[in-house]
Order: structure tokens, then C-alpha cells, then sequence
């Protein structure tokens, strides 16, 4: 079933490319964090990060949607090159949505109020399109009744479903996510992977940040493994876990599998 | 109770009844025995303060109310009586004065009017649960300022001709700059090039007609250089083209942009109108006014400009652009490291020296600048204490979604920074409030000052004159001041409900 939906969604917009990142290089101060990165994420497909800590995952996807600048190489997303630009910076995030690993919702504002922000400013909504369209996605995300509520009134898990639902409400090309799992309890875990695997079948282009190796098999067609701000490996999931080539990697998979 | 006996154990088959609470645990006595008895330390304290607090409390109602003199027509009731407590006959003869200042008998509905619709509209402002919020915000920070500058002073200000064409050059030549601000500098005069053609022109004419004397011609009522004329309709032409452009336009940045401008010019229009237009309202100058109509005065317009300049302030030392950050950081040090004294003084002796002849500004407004700046300063670094509490996911989380700078700020960033600031928000408005008695040493007549003036007035000099003055004037301030800090508290506790975070 996933894999058919996935299949359709490949062939209709196969070949689009909607990230690429050629040559990219990163310093924090002399720290060279993005070592050379080439990348081609096409339309449809769903790519998941992996790598010990410190390697610059996280500093990669952000520099996706210029939360991180790079210093050299280029980046362009959805046809449009990062760079100084403000315009070109706005379309892009318009574009990108994101997930964090601590959800970073706006507790001041309620679950709705939180969907609803970014549709009306920045996509100019009225306001009774936008909610319908947030209660929409509250329920994509099964959290419809916490409409009312605000951030700090829910659990961790709960807490990330709405950030989900929150940047799918600004009805985004290419969703970012980073470690979306890794501050929540076991038991959270499990509905807010389920609510990505619904996700990655609809055909949204992801780029995933994570260490759930159950949810690489599952819905990634690609799987990268980072190491010291490089990428080392790149393969199907398949191919990945079963036959790793670099140590590197090899030695990665041996710790997190056990 | 019917618990069923079995041999592995029991079930409840019942509820257990709902016992009350034990004696001496609730209700006045009970809050008594937690708070103020629970220990043998706690009972001490508690019976030595409340000792102390009556101590106090009868010592001013003995000298304000039992001693106190309550009628009288000039001085002789309060000597008359031997040990007499509080002059209050005094107060009564004086309390106009403690008001209005010398503002002139007859024209004092004027300030009672703005007094009342003042408070007023702070109220309903002030509660929450009353609607239209925005129309009652615009009418506090735009008519109401607007209004009490007429009302007080009698408006009809002589602005000079030449001011009034400067005034419409410097508009109409903003109507071309907006568009650019807009679009961006490349794109702006791409589309824009007829209106650019002529406010170029414009300006040519202008500058020449600085060093080539030109013919002058009587219009609005005064005389007008050509040159002058040519270049503001060519300006006003300019002007046009460039808005109908706008106009047109379906980029709703552009679009709102243009709003925006269109929306501060009508505004700065329709105030040169307002404060040049005769009310057939007499004059009253700034001297003649005092009491606590200055203390007002001179309160509310620092804590209006203080908080949304101490805002940008904030902003501006946390930006990125180092010239920004640069001019922040120095005004913000400079007048924080400048006593309130000095800079009073500075406004009102040093400035004059440094005027052209002839530039008179008014004491009083000198004095509101000089405060609202000062406040300013200080307003900055609560704000930016506030700032510095957001977590920089909040940030990372509005820019990813697409909002640009001031949305972010406004939207995310300053409404949960201010609420934290509250307190500190509130500390600086009652401080300003208090240190608006300073404007005595520049020869202004505040609350105090005025009571202060009073005391030399030989038909009311007894010996409790000055400490009934002093209280009075106490009460006042205090009144004032508590008021703020009882509304602060209500605000926090009504901020605070529904988005505690929890331990994230
Ligand atoms: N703002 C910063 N300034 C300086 N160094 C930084 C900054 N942010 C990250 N780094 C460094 O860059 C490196 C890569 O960081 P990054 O957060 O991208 O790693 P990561 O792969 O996401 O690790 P983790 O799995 O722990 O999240 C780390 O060594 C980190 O110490
Ligand atoms: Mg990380």
C-alpha cells in the first residue's frame, strides 16, 4: 500500500529535483562543520539522516531553510539559490516547512492560533480559511479536540503532532524534520512516527533527521550516513543496513542496533 | 459499611463517605492558626507587627483625624487650637491650586474635560473584558494626545509658511521613497521612472532657486517662491504617478506598504490642521500651568514614549546591523549614565545656548523630551531583559515558518517577552511617575512644587502646614502609583492562566 502510493507519486513528478546542495561548506568560526556536501533531493522523495552526535546533521537541514548560512558552495531549493537575498530567503521558508526536536510552539497562543499564525500573515489567509484549514490538518494529526488549548496543556507527543500540523498548514513542498523523536517518552514515539509514515505516504518530499532505523526501513528511499560534517554513505535502506560499506558506518550500525 | 469478607481479601462494595475537613482547618479561624499562629515564633512575629502596624496607623488618624482642624477660614483656626493636628482648612482653600496650577479660573473645564475623558478611556482600556479594544487604543495614543494639546494650550499654533511647504516637500518627496523601501531599490525604479523623472526635477529647481533669487507670488495667504511652487506641484505630480502605480499593483507588501504611507501622511495632515486651526479657545501658556495637571502631563507623555521607543531601543542593541546596534548602544549608556537632574537642566539652560536666536522651544515640551528620552533608556534594558528570556527555538520556529523580521517580533517574540517584563515594566512607570517631581529645579510647578510654593503664603502659615502639605501630596503620589501596582499584579496573574508551560 505505502509503496504504491509512493510509486505513483515518483512517477508523476520524476526527475524534478527539489533541493540540491553542491559543494557546501560550513565553519563555526575554525570549525568546519560541512565538510563538501553534495546532495539531490528530487520531488516525492523521502530521505533520512543519519550519524553520530556532532556530525552536522542538524547544522545541514537548517542550512536548508537558512536558519544556518553556509559559506560556500550553492544551495537552491525549489529553484530558488540560497543566498544574502531576503526575498529569496522568504520564498524558500514559505516552501520548507520544519519540525524541531523540541516542537518550539509558540506557548503563548493556542494549538489553533499556532496553525492559523503563519497561513494568515504570511500566506494572507482570511482567518475562517485558515482555521479551517488547521482543523484539518488537527485532525490529519488525530489532535482535532486540543484545538482550544494551549501548548503547555498537552504532552510531549501531543505537542509534536501539532507542530507537524502546524507547518503542514502552510501547505509546504519539502518538510524538514529534526530528530522529531528523540525528546519524547517510548510510548509518544510511536503516534508521532505514525503520523510521518502517513505523511511520507501522501508523497511529501522529506528530509529526516532521526535514529529511528524502524522508520527508515519503512518509508525512506534513501538513507545517509554523516560522519565529521561529511557525507560517507549513501544507499537504499535496504542496502544500507544490510551491507554497509564504509567502517564508519559499519561501526555506527553495530552501536545503535546493538 | 458492607466490605465483604472472603478469604483472599476484600472488595469495596460502597464509597467511602465524604468526611469534613477537621476543625480549625478552614474558614477565617482556620486561615488565622495556618498563616498567622502556626508556630510559637510565627505568633510572635505576628503579634509584634500588628503592634507596630496600629502604633503607626493611630498616630496618623489621631494627628489627621482627631487633632486635625476642619474648618477655619484662614490661618487663625489652626493656631487657635493648642497641640491642633492636621491644617486641613488649609487644603481645602488650596486644593484648586494642587490641581490646576495657575491655569486660569475660567478656563479650567478645559483641563477637567481632559482629566475625565482621560480617565475614561484608560479604563475601559484598562478592562479587559470590554470590546474594541483597537478603537480604544488608537483613541488614547492618537485623538486623545491630539485633543489635550488643543484643549490645554488653546492650539491654534502659528506654524511659519516655510515650515508648512517643508512639511509638504518632505510628504510628498516620502511618497516617492516608500515604493522603493517596498519593492527594493532595483525594482522600485524600474517602475517608477515618470514619478523619478519629476521629483528629480523638482529637487533641481529647488536647489537652484537656493543660490538663483526667484520672483515671488502671493498664494495661501503668504508669499511663495516660484521656484517653490514649480517644484511642490512637480512633486505632488510625482507623487501621483508614483501611488496610482502602486495603487494598481496586485504584491499585497507593496499594497500595504502603500496603505501605511498613505495612512502617516493623512495622519500628519490632519495633525498640522488640527494644532493650526482656531478653536476660538484663549491661550494659555505652559507657565501658568501646575499641580497635578503638570505631574500628569509630564508622567503619561514619558511612559507613552517610553515604552514602544524603549521597545525599538531594545530591538536595536540585539540587531544585527552593527550601525543600528552601535546607535542603540550609545544612546542607551549615555542617558542612562546622566542623572534625571542633569539632564533637566541641560533641556532647560544648556539647550537655549546651543539654539539659533529666536528658536524658542517651550520649557515644558523641553522637559517632556528630555524625559521621555531618559525613560526611554531605562524602558530599553527591562525590554531587553525580557528579550533575552525567549528561547532561540522561538525564533528558529517563526523563521522557518516564513514570518519576516517585525512580524516575528510582533507576533512571537515581544508578546512573551513584555509579559515577563511586566514587573520591570511597571517598577520604571512608577519611578518616572515619582521623578516627575524634579521639573521644580527647571522652575516648573508639579504636584509637589506647587504644594511646596504654597507654604510661603503668609495668610496660611501655621505650624502643621507643611506636614499637612507633605501629606497630601504623599497621598496623591501614592494613590497614583498603587493603582499601577495593583493593575500590574491583575495583568500578571490574567497573562499567566492557560499557558504555564510545563517542565518542557
Ligand atoms: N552555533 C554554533 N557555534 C559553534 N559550533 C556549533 C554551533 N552549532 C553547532 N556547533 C558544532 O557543530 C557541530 C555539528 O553540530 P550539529 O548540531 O549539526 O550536530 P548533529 O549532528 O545535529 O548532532 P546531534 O545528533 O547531537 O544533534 C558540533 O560539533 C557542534 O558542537
Ligand atoms: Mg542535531
Amino acid at each position: 500500500m505505502a509503496q504504491a502510493s509512493a510509486q505513483k507519486v515518483e512517477k508523476n513528478e520524476a526527475g524534478e529535483v527539489a533541493i540540491q546542495l553542491l559543494g557546501v561548506n560550513k565553519w563555526y568560526g575554525e570549525f568546519h562543520v560541512l565538510r563538501d556536501i553534495n546532495l539531490s533531493v528530487d520531488r516525492g522523495e523521502r530521505i533520512v539522516i543519519c550519524g553520530p552526535s556532532g556530525s552536522g546533521k542538524s547544522t545541514l537541514i537548517r542550512c536548508i531553510n537558512r536558519l544556518e548560512e553556509h559559506q560556500s558552495g550553492q544551495i537552491i531549493v525549489d529553484g530558488n539559490e540560497l543566498t544574502n537575498d531576503l526575498k529569496r530567503i522568504d520564498e524558500v521558508r514559505r516552501e520548507v516547512g520544519m519540525v524541531f526536536q523540541h516542537f518550539n510552539l509558540f506557548p503563548h497562543l493556542t494549538v489553533l492560533e499556532n496553525c492559523t499564525l503563519a497561513p494568515i500573515w504570511v500566506r494572507k489567509m482570511s482567518k475562517a480559511d485558515a482555521e479551517a484549514a488547521a482543523m484539518k490538518y488537527l485532525t490529519r494529526v488525530k489532535i482535532p479536540e486540543q484545538a482550544k488549548k494551549y501548548p503547555g496543556q498537552l504532552s510531549g507527543g501531543q505537542q509534536q503532532r501539532v507542530a507537524i500540523a502546524r507547518s503542514l498548514c502552510m501547505n509546504p513542498k519539502i518538510m524538514l524534520f529534526d530528530e522529531p523523536t528523540s525528546a519524547l517518552d517510548p510510548e509518544m514515539i510511536k503516534e508521532v512516527l505514525e503520523v510521518m509514515v502517513d505523511l511520507a505516504q501522501s508523497g511529501m518530499t522529506m528530509l529526516c533527521v532521526t535514529h529511528e532505523m524502524g522508520f527508515a526501513r519503512q518509508v525512506a528511499n534513501r538513507v545517509i550516513f554523516m560522519d565529521q560534517g561529511q557525507i560517507i554513505e549513501q544507499n537504499s535502506p535496504v542496502e544500507f543496513f544490510n551491507n554497509p560499506k564504509s567502517e564508519r558506518t559499519k561501526l555506527f550500525l553495530s552501536q545503535i542496533l546493538h | 459499611m458492607t466490605d465483604v469478607p472472603s478469604p483472599q481479601g476484600w472488595v469495596r462494595t460502597e464509597d467511602a463517605p465524604r468526611l469534613p475537613a477537621p476543625p480549625n482547618t478552614t474558614g477565617p479561624v482556620g486561615w488565622m492558626l495556618t498563616n498567622l499562629f502556626s508556630s510559637p515564633m510565627n505568633s510572635v512575629l505576628t503579634i509584634l507587627g500588628a503592634s507596630f502596624v496600629i502604633w503607626i496607623a493611630w498616630g496618623v488618624i489621631d494627628w489627621a483625624l482627631i487633632r486635625g482642624v476642619f474648618t477655619g477660614e484662614d490661618r487663625e483656626a489652626c493656631v487657635a487650637v493648642p497641640d491642633s493636628g492636621a491644617c486641613w482648612p488649609y487644603v481645602w482653600a488650596k486644593f484648586h491650586q494642587f490641581v490646576y496650577g495657575f491655569y486660569p479660573f475660567d478656563q479650567r473645564w478645559r483641563v477637567n474635560i481632559c482629566f475625565i475623558v482621560g480617565a475614561v478611556a484608560l479604563a475601559t482600556m484598562a478592562m479587559p473584558s470590554l470590546p474594541y479594544k483597537k478603537w480604544n487604543a488608537l483613541f488614547l495614543l492618537v485623538v486623545y494626545p491630539l485633543m489635550t494639546f488643543v484643549l490645554l494650550t488653546g492650539g491654534n499654533l502659528n506654524l511659519s509658511s516655510s515650515t508648512i511647504y517643508f512639511v509638504t516637500g518632505v510628504l510628498l518627496f516620502s511618497s516617492l521613497v516608500v515604493p522603493l523601501a517596498a519593492f527594493g531599490i532595483e525594482d522600485g525604479i524600474r517602475r517608477n521612472k515618470p514619478a523619478l523623472v519629476l521629483a528629480g526635477i523638482a529637487v533641481a529647481i529647488w536647489l537652484v532657486s537656493i543660490f538663483v533669487s526667484m520672483p515671488e507670488i502671493a498664494a495661501f495667504g503668504g508669499y511663495i517662491s516660484i521656484a517653490t511652487l514649480a517644484s511642490l506641484v512637480l512633486l505632488t505630480a510625482a507623487a501621483f504617478f508614483s501611488i496610482g502605480h502602486r495603487a494598481s499593483t496586485r504584491d499585497i507588501a507593496a499594497r500595504s506598504a502603500l496603505l501605511g504611507w498613505v495612512g502617516a501622511v493623512s495622519a500628519i495632515i490632519a495633525v498640522l490642521v488640527l494644532v493650526t486651526a482656531d478653536f476660538g479657545l484663549v491661550q494659555v501658556e505652559t507657565q501658568q500651568w501646575g499641580g497635578l495637571l503638570v505631574t500628569l502631563v509630564v508622567a503619561v507623555t514619558g511612559i507613552v514614549a517610553a515604552l514602544p521607543l524603549g521597545i525599538l531601543l531594545a530591538l536595536g542593541r540585539r540587531s544585527k546591523m552593527v550601525v543600528v546596534r552601535l546607535f542603540s548602544i550609545v544612546f542607551i549608556e549615555v542617558w542612562r549614565g546622566v542623572p534625571l537632574i542633569t539632564v533637566l537642566f541641560m533641556a532647560s539652560i544648556m539647550l537655549p545656548l546651543f539654539m539659533p536666536e529666536g528658536v524658542n522651544f517651550d520649557k515644558l515640551l523641553r522637559a517632556l523630551v528630555g524625559t521621555a528620552l531618559f525613560s526611554a533608556a531605562y524602558m530599553a534594558e527591562t525590554v531587553r531583559g525580557g528579550l533575552q528570556a525567549i528561547p532561540r527555538g522561538q525564533y528558529e520556529a517563526a523563521q522557518a515558518l516564513g514570518l519576516s523580521y517585525w512580524r516575528m517580533m510582533n507576533l512571537i517574540v515581544l508578546p512573551q517577552a513584555l509579559k515577563i517584563v511586566i514587573p520591570g515594566i511597571v517598577n520604571a512607570f512608577i519611578s518616572l511617575f515619582k521623578d516627575t517631581t524634579l521639573v521644580l529645579i527647571i522652575g516648573l510647578f508639579d504636584l509637589l512644587g506647587i504644594i511646596n510654593a504654597s507654604f510661603s503664603d503668609p495668610k496660611w502659615v501655621s505650624p502643621q502646614t507643611g506636614t499637612t502639605g507633605y501629606f497630601v501630596a504623599a497621598l496623591m503620589f501614592w494613590v497614583f502609583c498603587f493603582a499601577m501596582s495593583r493593575y500590574s499584579l491583575f495583568m500578571e496573574r490574567r497573562l499567566a492562566t492557560g499557558h504555564k508551560r510545563r517542565g518542557i
